[in-house]
Parts: C-alpha cells; sequence; structure tokens
C-alpha cells in the first residue's frame, strides 16, 4: 500500500516531516481534542434543535399554531429562533476557532514546514 | 388590478424582460473575458488561482447556492402554502452548520479540485476516485436537470414563449451560453457570474421586502393578517401542515425530506469545489461565515416576500398565473413595481439558472478531468493542460447533454430531482467524508460501501416511490410500481449508507493506512502542505 500515490499539494509539504510523529506530540493532541470537543457536542445539539422544530412542525401543529401577539404564532417564532441559533452558533464557533484553534494550527503548521529546511 | 393581471397570457413586457436580461450578458460576458486572461493553470480553470478572498467567495456560494427553485419556488410556496413553504427554506439554512463545523476547512486542507481528492486521500486511488466521481456526476445530473427544465416554465412565464418549439430554443441558448462561459472563464469567470447573480437577486429582494414593509407600515402582524384574510384558507396559512404531511405516510415523508436537506448541502460536490477557490482554510470559513449570513438574510427577506404576495397579489391570482406558484415573486414584483422591476426581477431569475448550471457544469467537468480520466484513466501520469483540455471539452459534452436532457424534461414533474440529488449527496457524500476525515480505521472498501451503497439505495428507492409512479402527480401515471411509499428516501438511505461505510471497513481485512492517516489528520488541522493561492 505504501506505493499509493496522492494529491501532492503545490505547496511541497516538508518531504522528511514524520506526519506520525507529529500526530503523536502532545500539541497536536491538544489541536484536535480542542477541535472535536466543540464541533462534535455543536453538531449534535444543533441537529437536535433542528430536528425538535421539524417534529413538532409535523406532530404538534396545534401548538405550533397558537398566538404569541397579534398574528405571529408559536411556529413562526420557532422557525425564527432556528435563524437566530444558526447565526449564533456560527458567530460562536468563529469566535473559538479565532482565539483557541487557529493559534495552536498556526504554531504547530510553523514548526512542521520549517523544520525541514 | 390584481384581476387584469390574472387574466392576461403573461405579465410585463417581454421585451423589457428580454433587454434587461440581456445588459446581464452583456456585462458578464465582458467580465468573463477579462477573467479568461489569466486563466491558463489547472489551479486558474478548476479552483480561480484559489485567489477569491472568503467574503467573495461566500458571496459567490451563495449566488451557487439559491437556486431558482429557492428564490421562485419558496417564494411562491409561501404564498400559496403559507407556513410549510417557510419551513422548507429553514433546513437549507440549518445545513450550512455541517458545513461549517465539520468539512470547509478540513477539505480545504486536505484536497486540490474535488471531492475526490479528499476521499481517495488514504485510500486506493483507482476505485475510490471513480465511486466519487460516479457520485459527483449522478448528484451534479440530477440538478442540472431539474435547473434546466425549470428553464422552460420560465421562459413561458417572463418571456411569453408559449411553443414548445420556442421554448426548447431558449433552453438551448441559455445552455449554450453557459458552457460559454465556463470554456472561456473557467472557475475564475463562473465564480465572477455567481457573485454579480447573488448581488442582484440580494439588491431585488431587499428592495421588494422594503417595498412590501413600507406598504404594511412595517409591521409583521398585519401583513401576516392580510395574507391570511386574502388566502380565502385563513389562519391555516400561518400554521404548519397545508403542504407537507396530510397523512401518517406524508408526515414521515416530510421528516425524511428534512433529513437530507440538512445532511445534503455539505455533500453536494459544486458546493464543495468552491471551497476550493481561496487561499487557506481560514478564508473557507470565512466563505461560509459569508454565505450563512447571506442566505439567512435571503431566507428572511423570502418569508416577506412570499406573505406579500399572498397579501398584495392572492393565491388565486397566482396559481391562475401562467408558471403557477413561481410567478408569485414576479407577479409581486410587477404589483410593487411595474414593467422595470418585473423585467429587473425576470432578469435575476434568468441569471439564476445561468449561474448555478454554470457552476454544475464546472464540477462536473472538473472530476470527470481530475478523477477518471487524470487518475483513473491515465494513473496520474498527464501533464495539467492535458487535463484541462479534458476538462474542457467534458464542459461541453455535459453542456450538451443537459441541453437535450432540459428539452426532454420540459414540462414535466421532475421537481423530485432536487430531494433525489440532497439525498445522494447527503447518503453517499456526506458519510464518506465524514468518515475520511474523523475516522482513522476507515479504508477503501468501506469508502466504496458507503459511496455505492448510498446512491444505489436512493436511486432504487426513487425508482419505486410514488414521485415515479403509481400517483396522479407521478412522472409515470399510468404506471404503478410504487412498493416504497416514501418520496424523500434519506430517512432509510442515510442511515444504511453509514452502516455500511462501518460494516465495509470492519469487514474487510485490509489494514488502515495509519501512515496516510497520520498526514492526512495533520494537513487537515493544521494545513500544512495545503494549496497556495497562485501568485498573480
Amino acid at each position: 500500500m505504501s506505493t499509493v500515490e496522492h494529491p501532492r499539494a503545490g505547496g511541497s509539504p516538508p518531504s522528511g516531516a514524520d506526519w506520525e510523529e507529529v500526530q503523536r506530540s502532545a500539541e497536536f493532541m491538544e489541536l484536535r481534542r480542542r477541535l472535536r470537543s466543540f464541533v462534535f457536542p455543536m453538531t449534535a445539539a444543533f441537529l437536535a434543535w433542528y430536528l425538535l422544530y421539524v417534529l413538532m412542525a409535523t406532530y404538534a401543529r396545534g401548538f405550533m399554531g397558537q398566538k404569541v401577539f397579534g398574528n405571529v404564532n408559536v411556529g413562526l417564532i420557532f422557525g425564527l429562533l432556528q435563524f437566530v441559533s444558526t447565526f449564533l452558533i456560527t458567530a460562536l464557533y468563529v469566535r473559538y476557532a479565532n482565539s483557541r484553534l487557529d493559534p495552536l494550527a498556526e504554531k504547530l503548521r510553523a514548526q512542521i514546514e520549517d523544520g525541514d529546511r | 388590478m390584481t384581476i387584469n393581471l390574472a387574466q392576461a397570457p403573461s405579465v410585463g413586457e417581454p421585451l423589457i424582460n428580454l433587454s434587461i436580461f440581456l445588459l446581464f450578458v452583456a456585462i458578464t460576458l465582458v467580465i468573463v473575458f477579462r477573467a479568461s486572461r489569466s486563466s491558463r493553470t489547472a489551479s486558474d480553470y478548476y479552483a480561480a488561482g484559489r485567489a477569491f478572498t472568503g467574503p467573495q467567495n461566500g458571496i459567490a456560494i451563495s449566488g451557487d447556492y439559491l437556486s431558482a427553485a429557492s428564490f421562485l419556488g419558496i417564494a411562491g410556496a409561501i404564498a400559496i402554502s403559507g407556513y410549510d413553504g417557510f419551513l422548507y427554506s429553514i433546513g437549507f439554512l440549518v445545513a450550512w452548520l455541517v458545513a461549517l463545523l465539520l468539512v470547509a476547512e478540513l477539505l480545504r486542507n486536505t484536497g486540490r479540485f474535488t471531492m475526490g481528492d479528499v476521499l481517495s486521500f488514504r485510500m486506493r486511488q483507482r476505485p475510490v476516485r471513480a465511486a466519487a466521481a460516479t457520485s459527483t456526476l449522478a448528484v451534479s445530473f440530477f440538478y442540472l436537470l431539474a435547473q434546466m427544465a425549470g428553464a422552460g416554465g420560465l421562459v413561458a412565464l417572463l418571456l411569453d414563449v408559449q411553443s414548445k418549439t420556442g421554448q426548447a430554443g431558449v433552453i438551448a441558448g441559455v445552455g449554450a451560453l453557459m458552457v460559454l462561459y465556463v470554456l472561456v472563464g473557467g472557475m475564475r469567470g463562473t465564480t465572477w457570474v455567481q457573485i454579480i447573480k447573488a448581488v442582484l437577486l440580494i439588491t431585488g429582494a431587499i428592495v421588494m421586502t422594503v417595498w412590501v414593509a413600507g406598504k404594511f407600515s412595517v409591521n409583521l402582524s398585519s401583513l401576516l393578517g392580510d395574507a391570511a384574510a386574502d388566502s380565502g384558507k385563513g389562519d391555516a396559512v400561518l400554521n404548519p401542515g397545508l403542504l407537507y404531511g396530510k397523512d401518517t405516510i406524508g408526515k414521515i415523508d416530510f421528516v425524511s425530506l428534512s433529513l437530507a436537506l440538512v445532511l445534503g448541502t455539505a455533500g453536494l460536490p459544486h458546493i464543495l469545489m468552491r471551497f476550493y477557490t481561496v487561499p487557506s482554510a481560514k478564508e473557507a470559513r470565512r466563505s461560509v461565515v459569508w454565505a450563512i449570513g447571506v442566505i439567512g438574510l435571503f431566507y428572511l427577506l423570502t418569508l416577506v416576500l412570499g406573505y406579500g404576495a399572498a397579501a398584495l397579489v392572492g393565491p388565486k391570482n397566482i396559481a391562475a398565473a401562467p408558471g403557477g406558484q413561481n410567478s408569485a415573486a414576479p407577479l409581486l414584483a410587477f404589483e410593487l413595481g411595474g414593467e422595470l422591476l418585473l423585467g429587473f426581477i425576470s432578469a435575476v431569475a434568468f441569471a439564476t439558472i445561468l449561474a448555478v448550471v454554470a457552476g454544475l457544469v464546472i464540477t462536473a467537468s472538473a472530476s470527470f478531468a481530475h478523477d477518471v480520466y487524470a487518475n483513473v484513466i491515465k494513473e496520474g501520469q498527464i501533464a495539467a493542460d492535458a487535463e484541462v483540455r479534458v476538462a474542457r471539452i467534458t464542459a461541453v459534452v455535459i453542456g450538451a447533454l443537459s441541453i437535450v436532457g432540459g428539452i426532454v424534461a420540459n414540462g414535466q414533474n421532475i421537481a423530485f430531482l432536487v430531494a433525489l440529488a440532497f439525498a445522494v449527496a447527503a447518503s453517499a457524500n456526506l458519510p464518506t467524508i465524514l468518515y475520511s476525515l474523523f475516522w482513522r480505521r476507515f479504508n477503501t472498501s468501506g469508502a466504496l460501501w458507503s459511496i455505492y451503497g448510498g446512491l444505489t439505495t436512493c436511486v432504487v428507492l426513487i425508482v419505486f416511490s410514488p414521485a415515479v409512479s403509481g400517483k396522479p402527480s407521478s412522472m409515470f401515471k399510468t404506471l404503478d410500481f410504487d412498493l416504497f411509499p416514501l418520496a424523500n428516501p434519506g430517512l432509510v438511505s442515510i442511515p444504511v449508507s453509514f452502516l455500511l461505510g462501518y460494516l465495509g471497513t470492519v469487514l474487510s481485512r485490509e489494514p488502515a493506512a495509519e501512515a496516510k492517516y497520520a498526514e492526512m489528520e495533520v494537513r487537515a488541522l493544521t494545513g500544512a502542505g495545503s494549496e497556495k493561492a497562485d501568485a498573480h
């Protein structure tokens, strides 16, 4: 299997870099932990929140049709909250990635790309 | 006023609609030809030299994603069926979180031009690339056919071309123009067409929304009240249930559709390919953030436009107009701003088809040339410019096929093709992408099982569904082989594909490529060795 070719990047990564060594390093494992501990629970949360909305719109129509004020009902508010949660999660992720992921990723990248020259 | 509208064979002045559209074509052609001057290498043709910024690419993604179905279709669905049209649009938006959190950046860091680059990274190249290309071509072709078939109806509505021959002529013209964009401008030209279209679309939608809001003194409640009063259905248009899920099967079918929408977007090959047009993973992230902003804003505007059309034009007049439900937004434009605004909105609708179809054609041609021709047939032994030549030829072939397909499918009820494209993307592509990026043990056999298994399950279930036969609304009304009750296969095919990917992996004796996974994971997370932007 070692003869398998793969897409070689134009920026040409260091041929001698030991990817497995980096993968085992404490810093990389910390980066992976930070990424996964944010994106996996967040994905589960927004999927559950969306499915709750879909199921309510399908099976709890009486409740969704309750007027809250004027002609605005629970269903419309619930739907608009899906927009709010989507925008909110986007903002949270950007903030998290900028402060917790990018600095570590950039540091590792610099080590890998310079270490070989 | 509105009554005259409904009785007229067409609305507005076709000549004005046509002139505004031709102006759009002229401007975009100039830009595409200018873009072509710096379009030489493979990275130029497939990925626009990776030189677009995140915001530019985010707007282009919106232009690629907001098809005529979501512009005319969702506004019309809200106007006629109320709340359920809005419900449909939410799945299209929430889906972007999958792309943002799990796919965009990691894909940008590990691939070059296609989805196949990422899926085959640590697998045996030829079988996995062939599978990735098969699924890419299938999704793109279903999506293309739906767009081209819709073009016929749009022509009838906006240019008052009633004869089938006339419509066929226009479909051929639109198709030829789109191929020209792709051939001349490559990804750079296509991206600019999508950016211009997205800006026009959002501008048009904002103008109409502000206008509607003004008519109702910026009072959402009174807009909803008028829409409900004019609908003839009362408050039912404000509640879920008019369009989807009248019975038990219908309800399950809707849940199935919702699942495919939310998981399908991040598996659409023409969307994935857009992430390669930016210089870094960080710019890919910014692209998605911008796309979420623009697409979210657009669907909020559509809510006002849909109910606005119901209140100001009336569902009966919309249903009676040529183009039926799809005419809601154009009729509202005419009601608000007369022939000129209608002409503008009509031109935007055309531009929408052009931009979406161009994006699909370049994706399909890239997948064939890069995955099938260069890596499967030639086993990587091919010069880049030869590969791009093959991509250009493929674009012409796919363009011709979609013109023929669009003419044949004109007037057919093939709306299920879009649902099918999303179902295949969610079933065949997304599980394979996620396993590739996150599961150490995943191997070639697992990838093949989940791609081919997901694709086959979707297509087989659709063929035996009521979308194809057995119902008055089916494609073949007189035949009856609808053995599977749901028109949307996602609820079954998505879990099946995840399961097959797992089983294919654990049941095969092939060891996981540990070293390649280490390289893939480190590159995905750090961006080390990822493709840089071209220096020009």
